[in-house]
């Protein structure tokens, strides 16, 4: 704690350059175009590649433009807390459908 | 340990410059405004979760057309991704220009934001459009409800987004938006990447996972 800067301690950490959001956005882009390539290629294992693109998307969209990396980690644990109760329900859910037999499968309305 | 974190979060809320008259520190010494924020963005991640768990549930449940890979036009939604991915990278541009108090700059990718964020709207009143003449509606199937629902939330949001970035754009148009204004900026900048984020997400389950 006491390596922490002025701007660290109010979450108003040191952001990155011009030139690497640039770069993070090329980036992004280059990966959304990966994913349409596979959508239309159809590889075997197109859907864990698809999910692990959209993962990586995902986490750096919120590390370096939303600036998790360089903010407090009091903002990651409060976000992060959300965002795996989400994924945690939607999972559960997916799972409760359609993976187990029907029978097993309380019935909706 | 918790006084001496409450010392320093006193310390902090009681020495800043006038810059920073306007913000207000928890016991964390972290803005109140922000740590707010994104406490409003993990209950959002919810939010869009309950959505998304009810469009996964009912994927591949419609008992009648037309069906998703009928009717989505991966080519256009790409190009709408696209287009909201960039509008990211001109609000963290624009962020950089209002913190380092280029006026010209933050008014551009500000700008950029708004114009981007109308795009991608557009792109979904034309998508909405299309469906609704390919017979599908809200209440036509559990396809309908459920796709209609998660991107008509999504859209709203998006609306929001644009609305909110147009005050900031105004201002800055006007010179108001000033370096110690930074942080509603950064806010309105959250809210943004956000919505990106959420349909990085919409993008794969919905239009690319069949």
């Amino acid at each position: 704690m006491s390596e922490t800067t002025h701007d660290d301690a109010h979450g108003d950490g040191a952001h990155a350059s011009a030139g690497f959001y640039w770069m993070i956005g090329g980036i992004l882009a280059v990966l959304t175009a990966i994913e349409v390539a596979l959508y239309y290629v159809k590889p075997p294992m197109e859907q864990p590649m698809l999910l692990i693109l959209s993962a990586v998307k995902f986490v750096m969209v919120i590390g370096y433009f939303m600036h998790l990396k360089f903010d407090s980690k009091i903002f990651t644990g409060v976000f992060m807390a959300g965002l795996v109760l989400a994924m945690f329900m939607v999972s559960a859910l997916v799972v409760l459908y359609h993976f187990l037999p029907a029978q097993q499968v309380p019935v909706v309305g | 340990m918790a006084e001496a974190i409450l010392d320093q979060g006193a310390g902090q809320t009681g020495g800043h410059d006038a810059s920073h008259d306007e913000h207000h520190y928890t016991a964390t010494g972290l803005d109140s405004w922000k740590v707010g924020f994104w406490t409003f963005i993990g209950s959002e991640c919810l939010f869009f979760g309950t959505l998304l768990s009810t469009y996964m549930v009912y994927k591949g449940a419609s008992l009648e057309g037309p069906y998703p890979r009928e009717i989505f036009d991966i080519p256009l939604t790409t190009l709408s991704t696209f287009v909201l991915l960039m509008s990211s990278l001109a609000m963290v541009l624009g962020l950089d220009g209002v913190q380092k108090g280029e006026r010209k700059k933050a008014a551009f990718w500000l700008g950029v934001v708004v114009v981007f964020g109308a795009i991608f709207l557009g792109f979904q009143y034309y998508e909405f459009n299309h469906f609704l003449h390919e017979g599908l509606t809200l209440q036509h199937s559990v396809f309908g409800s459920s796709f209609y629902v998660l991107t008509g939330f999504h859209g709203a949001h998006v609306t929001v987004g644009v609305i909110w970035l147009t005050t900031l754009l105004v201002q800055s148009l006007r010179g108001k938006l000033t370096p110690d204004k930074a942080l509603q900026v950064e806010i309105a900048g959250l809210y943004w990447h956000f919505v990106d984020i959420v349909w990085i997400v919409i993008f794969v389950l919905v239009y690319l996972i069949p």
